[in-house]
């Protein structure tokens, strides 16, 4: 039975300190969210308030700065990405999860070295590259750019949920007439969907709030949200009330998938972690 | 060798050919793709830090040796951006981890709402780093920032501060930024970590008399210490690398008050168009990091056998 004391205890030393991280966690977002929320007449005057709230802001955006275009680009680039990063990731994290052969902690290995190089290391070449090739400010230079990231880490993941589908289900499948591919794309690839999923919602996420490469490798005609933004703010500098919904409008979509997978995806990223 | 099925070399020749590059050929797309738009790249970067390559001279590419090397170690904003790199480095680490700590201590705790506190303290982590940046300019905004209204009424300063336009702060502002966006990743890891510990454990060492404080010091901490090396490696690698949310916070000003080494690579490159020189800032802070992340790969390399 909990008694009255401890629960005050509990209060006190779970309860309030939590709530205190928390309000240090959200307090950004949500001042944010009440600043986008007043109009920009009475910002300066009386500061954010919900009183008197208005969407004024957000009509604005969408009407005067085009925020819709960049919306999606954003999109097809995200899109584009992720079906890039698991097309590309399932056979490799199937192979590496069933079969052991020559040199697979290496090419393990050479697949998690990828994200630990800086990304200016990256940034400056694939300018370079992707200039020569005529590609620059196209969709296909962001999804390759973001597919240096993508690639790695879906492998990682993949193999991860692979290594939870118990083998003996492949080889009854191939007793059963199926081949080693048939296998993959009739048993285990089912058996995956879920993290498959959180996989490529992980992969959206990255890729649509990815801001270097877009700024670099993109330009006029390939100008995604984040890019957008940035430019807002240099546009419109003491207008927070239109920044701010910018704001808000472009982490949209990330915050809601996140918040959809987050039991999952936490646990697939954590694994290795805790293993080590 | 294989794993499965019975051992390649009973099985006819071309079976066992065929079983032998299966598992080649279905890593094949990955790795060439890799191959090509990463470790390619990474040799032209190290190759054009070799070289005189400034990008509206597209014909001058001389070949110049280790001369960028030489004239990054003469150069004082090299010394300058390293500087502030470790610092930040050293400062923000440090903050994530006790702050992630705390948290996944509390989130560890039986309460009511502990699962929606779980899922809303990683917000930050999923929000785009230009909008984390956008925020924060304006809290530390000098006329009209909370940040300043809340210390003002507070009386903890007396007068309104410039906290991104002034260089002592702006480094520190910046970093508190970051202590902000990373910290929730320590929290989930760690939370991952404590939850590995079996309950017995602290069982046992409460019937043994073992307070809060030693059950902490002689469960907890050798329990997560595994968790804990992996995760400052691995962040301490993303936020030395992390160059985005200040370049739009400040883009390394004022003056050079939050130059970091990436940062400075980049903006050569960006604004100086200098290639060559800005490749060899790159190369010169990879290979600070690449001890680092050697010991990371060791860690790994382990826990994939």
């Amino acid at each position: 039975m909990v008694g009255r004391k401890s629960l005050l205890k509990r209060i006190l030393i779970v309860d309030v300190p939590m709530l205190l991280i928390l309000t240090f966690t959200l307090g950004p977002y949500l001042w944010m969210l009440l600043t986008s929320l007043t109009s920009e007449n009475r910002l300066f005057t009386e500061g954010p308030s919900l009183a008197g709230a208005t969407l004024e802001n957000y009509i604005r955006l969408f009407s005067t700065v085009g925020f819709l275009t960049n919306l999606i680009h954003s999109f097809i680039i995200a899109a584009g990405t992720v079906v890039v990063g698991l097309s590309l990731s399932v056979t490799a994290a199937y192979s590496f999860s069933r079969f052991s052969f020559r040199g697979k902690r290496y090419l393990l290995l050479q697949f998690l070295i990828i994200n630990m190089f800086p990304v200016v290391l990256l940034i400056l070449p694939l300018f370079v590259m992707m200039r020569v090739l005529g590609i620059l400010d196209t969709h296909l230079a962001l999804i390759i750019a973001n597919a240096t990231v993508a690639i790695p880490f879906s492998v990682w993941m993949m193999t991860s949920y692979m290594n939870g589908i118990p083998k003996s289900l492949d080889e009854a499948a191939m007793t059963d007439g199926c081949t080693r591919l048939g296998a993959l794309w009739r048993v285990v690839l089912p058996l995956c969907t879920p993290g498959i999923i959180a996989t490529g919602i992980y992969i959206f996420i990255t890729a649509w709030n990815e801001y270097l490469y877009a700024l670099t490798l993109g330009g006029r005609n390939v100008r995604p949200i984040t890019v957008a933004i940035q430019t807002l703010i240099g546009e419109y500098e003491v207008e927070w009330g239109l920044l701010t919904s910018g704001g808000i409008i472009g982490a949209m979509p990330a915050t809601i998938l996140f918040l959809i997978v987050q039991k999952r995806l936490i646990s697939g990223l954590t694994q290795g972690a805790v293993k080590g | 060798m294989l794993t499965m099925n019975e051992p390649a070399d009973r099985l006819p020749g071309r079976a066992a050919l065929a079983r032998k590059v299966l598992p080649y050929a279905l890593l094949s797309p990955a790795v060439l793709v890799t191959l090509a738009i990463v470790f390619f790249p990474m040799i032209q970067a190290a190759w054009m830090s070799l070289h005189d390559y400034i990008l509206w001279k597209p014909k001058d590419f001389t070949f110049v040796g280790l001369k960028n090397f030489a004239a990054a170690l003469q150069d004082e904003v090299f010394w300058i951006s390293l500087r502030h790199t470790i610092i930040w480095i050293a400062v923000t680490i440090p903050a994530q981890l006790l702050l992630g700590l705390a948290t996944a201590l509390l989130l560890n705790q039986q309460f009511p709402w502990r699962p929606l506190a779980r899922a809303l303290i990683i917000i930050p982590w999923a929000l785009p780093s230009v909008v984390i940046a956008l925020m924060w300019v304006w809290i530390y905004d000098a006329n009209y920032g909370i940040l300043n209204e809340f210390m003002l009424r507070l009386g903890l300063i007396k007068a309104s501060v410039p906290w991104l336009a002034d260089p002592d702060t702006a480094l520190y502002a910046i970093i508190l930024t970051l202590t902000w966006q990373g910290f929730p990743f320590f929290a989930v890891m760690i939370l991952a970590g404590l939850q590995s510990i079996p309950k017995s454990y602290y069982e046992a060492a409460s019937l043994d008399g073992a307070g809060p404080m030693r059950q902490f010091w002689h469960i907890t901490l050798p329990g997560i210490s595994g968790v804990l090396v992996t995760a400052v490696l691995l962040r301490t690698i993303w936020v030395a690398n992390s160059i985005d949310v200040i370049y739009v916070m400040t883009g390394g000003g004022p003056g050079y008050a939050t130059y970091t080494l990436p940062l400075y690579a980049f903006i050569k490159a960006r604004t100086n168009l200098d290639f060559g020189y800005g490749s060899s800032l790159a190369v010169l802070f990879t290979l600070m990091l690449l001890g680092l992340v050697i010991v990371y790969l060791r860690r790994a390399g382990r826990s994939v056998n």
